[in-house]
């Protein structure tokens, strides 16, 4: 791992990445697994017929293999898709679809990704109830609040197993248990949990789970859908065609994806204990080097219940886009990049109840697997500096 | 021998795909890292759009065909759809319930079908007729269908899979409103194609989220696969007179092949066909017995469409033609690509040209046998 530090990390004068919840740089293991199938290995997985397509379809394989193991699930339980955004609305909006008749409600948190609130959307105009639950200021769902909503009219309920703003950990056994015991299905964007702290979607009874690869140091255009077989999850397809993964998602496999999404969970789950550690120790080292040389700077989301590589703070008095303009040596941001372009500020912090001034005020922090100390501290450094000098300038201002 | 099933990633395109693994970046952050993924990807569009005669802006990038045609049909707002009986499945199974334009014999669409269809019925409609079928070759004559479909106010899609990167294609001077293409099928990586819309469409996504790609399609973008794909584009624009020549390969293969077996079926054989594309039977011999010996000759080709081939079934397009169900299941498909060679086209016929033997003679001692028996 040291020897890649210090390859990815930014020399002097390149702006530092700490923008990890947006996307992960793809792993140089990863990239290498994978260029062999753009070129000698290539064949369409699905053309059983010849040699070509046996390669092709060995290694796709071999890669559901490798998606399925670190979640406890069985190679065939997983279903690749383009993507976790796909993944989301296949599992929303297919469960919700086939269990219209009997089931017409949904759950789903106010902190969801964009893409399981515009799924919920577009169900509520099909006529499916949807119930937006909402979270305590800690980011966490209330699992009271939970069990008086879920009836047997639910179909599915989406609770994100980690939160892309703001890291928060959500209890997923708990939430599984519940749901398990009314007759919902449980789905759990898992887009930024996987790799990152420990699931199993037996032990935590979860039916459906969204990954993405480019979140996990995978490629970009690859993730999976884990649908349960026992008991067996029924949805409703989003694209038809060819039948391909089961009937649930048609379209060619993209072989080189798949190889990188598998190598890309292999390597987290074998890394995933010693890189939590060191990551806990640069965000420590960091939320405290800010703390020392700032005032009024505060953390959002629940402290403990926390994924290591995010931090989201708010800095009294300060606008956060003005604060990331005047830092071009650091990549950072407002919230999610899907959202990158609206000049609102984040719903996730205005569902922790968070007045607008201070959701305005804050930063989402990333740090990953090619974040090295020199450049947390040189982050802190830059970030001290340039609040200093926001705030100097608008007590200047004020006067 | 099997390019229209997925064609080997064109280097140019490989080693973009490589290039843009390397970039680190959303192309949805504002920060240095997602700007440079950003013009990645506008490169890329425009690519795509002069590949089809479109502007860039109304290219939206999908996972692929697949899903393409399945936001076409979904996202056009028209309830009434019209599809040829020759369509790739992605099309069939994503309107199950549509309407079947009839093909004529040749595998083209049968116009005046297509006109009695849409005079029959005033809502607006969405006409899906594909410019290439992927197991024929044959060219549909899309002008004429966009002159019908725009006669009766209908919007015209057109599943450009298997044309893109083999023909000259012009959406708009061809009148087309939505077009599908794989990045996959002409040199580009898999799990990448692409929506191009006239401003007639108003598309409704199939897939939610974040504002990506214009609100029309959610999801981080695939910044290698789109890279690959704009360089693949650019490629396949400029081969296109060396993509033509194929069909002297073709045809000598044809030649031959019909030299061997006379009575053997060429499907579209007198119609417009891509220049590197051949669908035929050995009669007598089913197509899964063809594809296994020529596979142990080493050549890769498919008895249909690669997609439903795990499941071996005659062809629904042969079918749609007129073709008996044992002439369909005795058809196989060629189709020739960049890197196919005159040795290739020699070592198939020697190769097939050894099996219509074998099974010649078999089927003529079967019959001295029954013969003899008979005697008895």
């Amino acid at each position: 791992m040291t020897r890649q530090n210090d390859k990815a990390a930014a020399p002097a004068g390149r702006p530092i990445y700490l923008d990890y919840q947006a996307t992960t740089p793809t792993d140089p293991r990863v990239v290498e697994a994978m260029l062999p199938y753009f070129n000698e290995h290539f064949g369409n997985p699905h053309s059983i017929e010849h040699a070509f397509g046996h390669d092709a379809e060995a290694a796709v394989e071999q890669a559901r293999a490798e998606v399925a193991a670190p979640i406890g699930a069985e190679p065939r339980e997983i279903v690749f898709t383009s993507g976790a955004t796909e993944s989301n609305n296949l599992a929303i909006k297919g469960a919700a679809r086939f269990h219209k008749a009997r089931k017409p409600h949904v759950v789903a948190t106010r902190t969801e990704h964009k893409c399981v609130l515009e799924s919920c959307a577009r169900l509520e105009r099909e006529g499916i109830r949807v119930t937006y639950l909402p979270v305590e200021p800690s980011g966490l769902i209330d699992l009271g609040r939970l069990a008086a909503v879920v009836t047997e009219e639910t179909a599915v309920v989406s609770v994100m197993a980690v939160n892309n703003e703001i890291g928060v950990i959500q209890p997923l056994a708990e939430i599984g248990a519940l749901c398990r015991e009314r007759g919902a299905y449980f789905h759990s964007d898992a887009a930024q949990a996987v790799g990152k702290i420990p699931i199993d979607v037996k032990d935590m009874a979860i039916d459906l789970l969204s990954i993405s690869g480019h979140k996990l140091y995978g490629p970009k255009g690859i993730g999976a859908l884990y649908v349960r077989r026992r008991p067996r999850v029924r949805l409703e397809p989003l694209i038809d065609g060819g039948g391909q993964e089961r009937g649930l998602r048609s379209g060619t496999l993209p072989t080189p994806l798949c190889v990188g999404l598998g190598v890309a969970c292999a390597l987290a789950a074998c890394e995933m204990g010693g890189e939590a550690a060191r990551l806990e120790g640069l965000r420590d080292r960091l939320l405290a080097a800010l703390t020392a040389g700032l005032d009024g700077v505060a953390l959002n989301g629940d402290p403990r219940r926390r994924i290591p590589g995010n931090l989201n703070l708010s800095f009294a008095g300060i606008d956060a886009e003005a604060l990331i303009a005047a830092l071009p040596e650091v990549a950072l941001s407002t919230g999610s990049a899907c959202s990158s372009a609206s000049v609102e500020p984040s719903y996730v912090l205005r569902a922790l109840g968070l007045s607008e001034e201070r959701a305005g005020s804050s930063l989402r922090i990333g740090l990953g697997r090619f974040t090295s100390e020199a450049e947390v501290e040189r982050a802190a450094r830059s970030l001290i500096d340039a609040v200093k000098r926001l705030r100097a300038a608008g007590a200047r201002a004020a006067e | 021998m099997d390019y229209n099933a997925t064609v080997p990633v064109r280097p140019e395109a490989a080693a973009a795909v490589a290039q843009a693994l390397a970039v680190t970046g959303n192309a949805s952050s504002v920060h240095g890292f997602g700007r440079a993924a950003r013009r990645l990807i506008e490169a890329a569009r425009e690519a795509v759009a002069a590949l089809v005669g479109a502007a860039s802006a109304q290219v939206v990038f999908t996972s692929g065909g697949s899903e393409a045609n399945n936001l076409a049909l979904a996202g056009c707002g028209r309830a009434r759809l019209l599809v040829s009986a020759g369509e790739h499945d992605s099309v069939l199974r994503a309107a199950p319930t549509a309407e079947r334009i009839a093909l004529r014999s040749d595998g083209r669409v049968d116009l005046a079908a297509l006109e009695v269809l849409l005079a029959s019925d005033s809502r607006p409609a969405l006409v899906s007729v594909m410019l290439a079928n992927n197991e024929t070759g044959v060219i549909q004559p899309l002008a004429e269908v966009a002159e019908l479909a725009r006669r009766h106010g209908a919007l015209l899609h057109c599943d450009a899979v298997q044309a893109a990167g083999k023909m000259q294609i012009d959406m708009t001077a061809l009148g087309i409103d939505l077009l599908s293409l794989s990045a996959h099928k002409l040199g580009g990586p898999q799990g990448v194609g692409a929506l191009v819309l006239s401003d007639r469409v108003a598309l409704a996504p199939l897939i939610r989220g974040g504002g990506q790609e214009r609100r029309r399609r959610a999801g981080t973008e695939n910044l290698p696969g789109i890279a690959g794909f704009g360089t693949a584009a650019r490629i396949a624009a400029d081969a296109l007179a060396t993509f033509a020549e194929l069909a002297l390969l073709r045809d000598e293969l044809e030649t031959r092949l019909a030299r061997i077996a006379s009575d053997m079926t060429i499907f579209s054989g007198a119609a417009p066909r891509l220049a590197n594309t051949s669908c035929f039977t050995m009669p007598g011999t089913p197509a899964e017995t063809q594809v296994m010996a020529l596979d142990l000759a080493g050549i890769a080709v498919s008895a249909g469409a690669a997609c439903s081939s795990g499941k071996l079934e005659p062809s629904q397009v042969l079918r749609a033609m007129g073709a008996s169900e044992t002439e369909a299941g005795q058809a196989i498909r060629v189709s020739l690509g960049w890197q196919s060679v005159a040795a290739d086209i020699e070592a198939f016929a020697a190769a097939w040209g050894q099996l219509y033997e074998r099974r010649a003679a078999a089927r003529y001692a079967e019959r001295q046998d029954e013969q003899q028996r008979a005697a008895l």
